[in-house]
Order: structure tokens, then C-alpha cells, then sequence
């Protein structure tokens, strides 16, 4: 993948996003809901036109919607039916005709855990299993670049561990992935950098663990949102039960200077500072930071 | 280009198979224009002459039901339940896909006019059909306007709650007043000009000269002009306004 940027116009859907995704990279676009996310894969997916910029997805124009680019790359879209009559290895088998070198149907199948309803019928399947097919019909014709557009919205815990698993094993498999989110924790736990999008703008890009130590460093130059805080206003918070048992929390941004302080006081009054513990800000802090409304 | 032809005889191996599994569609494409035949057929007992009218009427009906109504049904479906947007995403080239739609239209029709033919036949005392060509000819062109018009038709149909009524405030109308006129002499004027003017009565038409009284392709070319005209101007709508994706709101 040579790297892919866009920006786009004066539409008010996604305003000027610029965003290079490397190769076996996974990349999270995490934003609340109608910030632009989806608009902005489509265009990567050939659905949509943009209204400007320019977008580069395996060296092809998506816009162009190439039969070259789409067989190498894999959409999961954030809700899309299957023919209710066919059953998912009959599916997949069909689907796996449209790539010049697809994945065993049967190991797809594996993948993604569908082993016990590969024969049935897709209408008897359940929500889960069918996002389930959604993953493997994305995944047969064992594309180099993998869209997924909220994988587990609506999943119950364990499911999501599941798809979870199946990205990892993806990423490490050497795939691409450019992944949609407004789960934290998704992000987080997947992600290798993530962009934090809202009202069609990117406010941060970096990787998880590194926009939550250093928010600051993460906003690319100029890319402030207007009213937004000033660079660096995650704090640690450092909380513990004072002596009289009640819970204190304390916000810093250096946390070292805070503890030694705190510390040097307990001891020389010869208090127990119970349950200290020191919480690096997370992804949360720095998403809700970002994507508040002023 | 070959694999294409290959992707567009999978897609409709795949049509075919869905067809046979779904009760209502296998209903509504071989059940429902049989019933018409048979009761038809009972009313008109012994009346050789209304038989020879009422056989290739509901030739032409299945030809209407098999790829308009059905097709404007599938569309719809697809396209709301998502699957044609999961498609598009896919390396399957549009004519392949559309190609085995066809196809997949085309053997129901196929099917249904044997039936039709068979039926007139073995029940109704027509005989074999006069001109072969003729009827060959008709169906192809009828095929196409009717599909055509079916996916054009599509694109009018806000959801598929709605699709019913959609369908049928054109599908009936159409039908009786092409069965009417083509089957009184004494319609009214206005009634004669509207179904001389749709594609249905010009069909009926054609088969009925083809079926029973071999008058031959050439004295009715005007109506062939006229399946043909819709046909054109199906396609056009059907190919512009084509939307793969549920509009939303």
C-alpha cells in the first residue's frame, strides 16, 4: 500500500481529512457516531465519490472502482444482508469465484468459527453468526487490505473477544486493516495507531498508548479544532484513602513530584496511604478530551 | 471476456438454486398464472373461440409476472436488505451479476410459456403454436422490455413494505385493461388507446398470432414497435437510476 491521504472539500460530512495508513499496519478511525467515519471509508471503498482530494488505496483511485483494486480488498460494511435461502459455505463458495486466488472455504469457515452452521440455511443464522459470514465473505478472497466498518457493534463481550482475535490473527497474517470504531477499548485493544476523528476532522493521530501519555504530541500541526483545550490537559490521576478512610483523588500532570510530595507527607506523620494508585490518562480521557462539545 | 460469462453462469446457477428454495417466489411464478389458466379455462368451457384468446392472455401475463413483478421484488429486497451493496463491494463485474438476473428471469419465463404452451395443448385445443419464430420472437422482446421495466421500475419503490402495492397498482391495472380490450370488440375508444399504448396487449397480441392464428411476424410489426419502444426507454431507467443501496430517510 503506497499510503493513502484525502481530503475532501467543503462537504460537511468530512472536512479536509489526511490520513497515510501504512502496510500490515491496523489503523482505527475512532470518532462518536456522525463524525465522518463511515463517509470517509466508503470513499476508500469505491462506494461514494468524494468531493476533493486525493485518495490513493493500493496505488489505485477507488473512485475509479477498479475490478483490479476490489479484488484486493475485503469490506465488511456496518450492516449488509446475505441470500437468506443459501447456506455460508455455498456462500463463500460462490463469493470465492469473484477473486483470482481465494482462501479454502473451508478454513475461512474455521476463522471465523461458523463450523456448526456452515450447512444451514444464512436466515437461521443469528446476529452474531451472521457478522460472523460478514468476516468471512470479507475475508475469502484473501484481500491484502481489510475495511471493517464497526465489527462489533451490538456483539456481546465474548463475541467481541472473538473478532477481536480474528483481527490479530489478520494483522498478523500480515493484512492491512483500516477499522472503524466508537469503542474505546476497541481501539485500544486493536489498533496500532488510531485517528480521532469528529465533524469530519481529524483532531489526533498516533498510536493508542502514545496519544494518551502524550496527547499533546499527538494533534498534527495547525489540526487544532477551534475551542479545543490546550495541548497536554490529560492529567495522571493519583488517588488513595487519606487517614480518615475518605477517597482522594488528585489530578497531575507529573506524577513523580506529586507521589514524593504525598509520600513524604504520609511518612512523616505516619499515615498509610491505602489503595494508592497512580492511572496513566487513557484513550478515554484524550477521546472525550478531544470530541467534547465546547 | 470469458470469466466474466463464467461469473454471470455462476451467478445464475447460484439464482436458479435460491429460486427453487424460496416457496413463494416458485408460487407466484408457476402457481398463480396456472390458477388463472385453470379457472379461466373452467368459465370459458366449451367456448373455443374465448379459449383461443385466454391461452396466449396468460402466455403474456407470464411474461409480465416472471420478469417485471419478480424482478422489481428481487431489486428491492436486495437492495434493502443490503446484499446488493455487499456485492458491489466485490471484484464480481456488474454485467456478470446482472447477467445471471437475467437469466435467471429469463428461465422462469421460458419455463412458464412451455407450461403455458403444454396446457394450451394438452387442454384448451389450440394445438401446437402456428409460427414458432414468431412466438420465439415476441417472448425475447417482451423478456427484455418487461425486465427492464421491472428494474426501472425499482427505483420508484421507496421499501420493500411497500413493494406490493407498488407492484400491483401497475401490474392489475395493466393486465385488465390489456385482457379487457383484447378480449372485447366493443371497447371503449379511450380504453382501446391506452392498451394499444402499453406493452402488454401488443404482447398478447403477438403470442395470439403466433400461437393460434399464425398470421406471422410480419402483421405485427406494429406491435413489436411498441414492446419495443418500452423496452428502450425500461432500459434507459433501469441502467440511470440504478442505486445500489437503500436510500436512507
Amino acid at each position: 500500500m503506497r499510503g493513502l491521504s484525502k481530503r475532501y472539500g467543503e462537504h460537511e460530512a468530512v472536512r479536509g481529512i489526511d490520513i497515510t495508513v501504512a502496510r500490515g499496519e491496523v489503523f482505527g478511525l475512532l470518532g462518536p457516531n456522525g463524525a465522518g467515519k463511515t463517509t470517509t471509508v466508503e470513499i476508500l471503498e469505491g462506494y461514494r465519490a468524494r468531493s476533493g482530494g486525493e485518495v490513493s488505496v493500493l496505488g489505485h483511485d477507488p473512485g475509479r472502482r477498479s475490478r483490479a483494486l476490489r479484488q484486493r480488498i475485503g469490506i465488511v460494511l456496518q450492516s449488509s444482508g446475505i441470500y437468506s435461502y443459501l447456506t455460508p459455505r455455498e456462500a463463500l463458495r460462490h463469493w470465492a469465484s469473484f477473486y483470482p486466488s481465494p482462501r479454502d472455504v473451508d478454513e475461512v469457515i474455521a476463522l471465523v468459527g461458523l463450523q456448526e452452521k456452515a450447512e444451514e440455511r444464512s436466515r437461521t443464522l443469528s446476529g452474531g453468526q451472521l457478522r460472523r459470514l460478514d468476516f468471512a465473505l470479507a475475508l475469502v478472497g484473501d484481500p491484502e487490505l481489510i475495511f471493517l466498518d464497526e465489527p462489533t457493534t451490538g456483539f456481546d463481550p465474548a463475541a467481541r473477544r472473538d473478532a477481536w482475535e480474528t483481527v490479530r490473527n489478520l494483522r498478523a497474517g500480515g493484512k492491512t486493516i483500516l477499522l472503524t470504531t466508537h469503542y474505546l477499548d476497541e481501539a485500544q485493544a486493536l489498533a496500532d495507531r488510531v485517528a480521532i476523528v469528529k465533524d469530519g476532522r481529524v483532531l489526533a493521530v498516533g498510536p493508542p498508548q502514545e496519544l494518551s501519555a502524550h496527547p499533546s504530541r499527538a494533534h498534527p500541526p495547525g489540526a487544532h479544532p477551534p475551542g479545543a483545550h490546550p495541548p497536554g490537559t490529560a492529567r495522571y490521576t493519583i488517588s488513595y484513602r487519606d487517614a480518615n478512610g475518605e477517597r482522594i483523588e488528585r489530578q497531575t500532570e507529573d506524577p513523580t513530584g506529586l507521589l514524593n510530595e504525598l509520600t513524604a507527607e504520609a511518612l512523616a506523620k505516619g499515615e498509610r496511604l491505602e489503595e494508592l494508585s497512580v492511572g496513566r490518562p487513557t484513550l478515554e480521557d484524550v477521546y472525550l478530551e478531544l470530541t467534547a462539545d465546547e | 471476456m470469458s470469466d466474466a460469462l463464467t461469473l454471470s453462469w455462476r451467478q445464475y446457477r447460484l439464482e436458479r438454486r435460491m429460486f427453487w428454495r424460496n416457496p413463494s417466489a416458485a408460487f407466484f411464478n408457476f402457481l398463480l398464472p396456472l390458477l388463472f389458466l385453470v379457472g379461466g379455462g373452467a368459465i370459458l368451457h366449451g367456448n373455443q373461440h374465448d379459449l383461443n384468446k385466454l391461452v396466449p392472455a396468460i402466455a403474456g401475463m407470464s411474461v409480465m409476472s416472471t420478469t417485471f413483478t419478480a424482478l422489481a421484488y428481487n431489486i428491492v429486497f436486495l437492495r434493502e436488505r443490503g446484499v446488493l451493496k455487499r456485492i458491489r463491494g466485490t471484484p464480481l463485474p456488474t454485467s456478470s451479476y446482472f447477467g445471471g438476473v437475467a437469466a435467471n428471469a429469463v428461465t422462469n419465463t421460458a419455463l412458464q410459456i412451455a407450461i403455458v404452451v403444454l396446457a394450451g395443448r394438452v387442454f384448451f385445443g389450440i394445438g401446437w403454436p402456428q409460427d414458432w419464430v414468431e412466438l420465439i420472437v415476441f417472448v425475447v422482446v417482451g423478456v427484455v422490455c418487461f425486465a427492464a421495466l421491472g428494474v426501472a421500475f425499482a427505483h420508484v419503490i421507496p421499501n420493500f413494505e411497500s413493494t406490493a402495492a407498488y407492484v400491483n397498482a401497475v401490474f392489475l391495472p395493466v393486465v385488465f385493461v390489456s385482457f379487457y380490450v383484447f378480449d372485447s370488440a366493443s371497447a371503449p375508444a379511450l380504453l382501446r388507446n391506452v392498451a394499444d399504448a402499453l406493452p402488454l396487449k401488443p404482447l398478447i397480441e403477438g403470442l395470439y398470432g403466433a400461437m393460434v392464428t399464425g398470421s406471422g411476424l410480419s402483421s405485427n410489426l406494429g406491435a413489436l414497435a411498441v414492446i419495443g419502444a418500452w423496452g428502450v426507454f425500461g432500459l434507459w431507467f433501469a441502467v440511470r437510476g440504478f442505486s445500489w443501496e437503500q436510500r436512507h430517510g
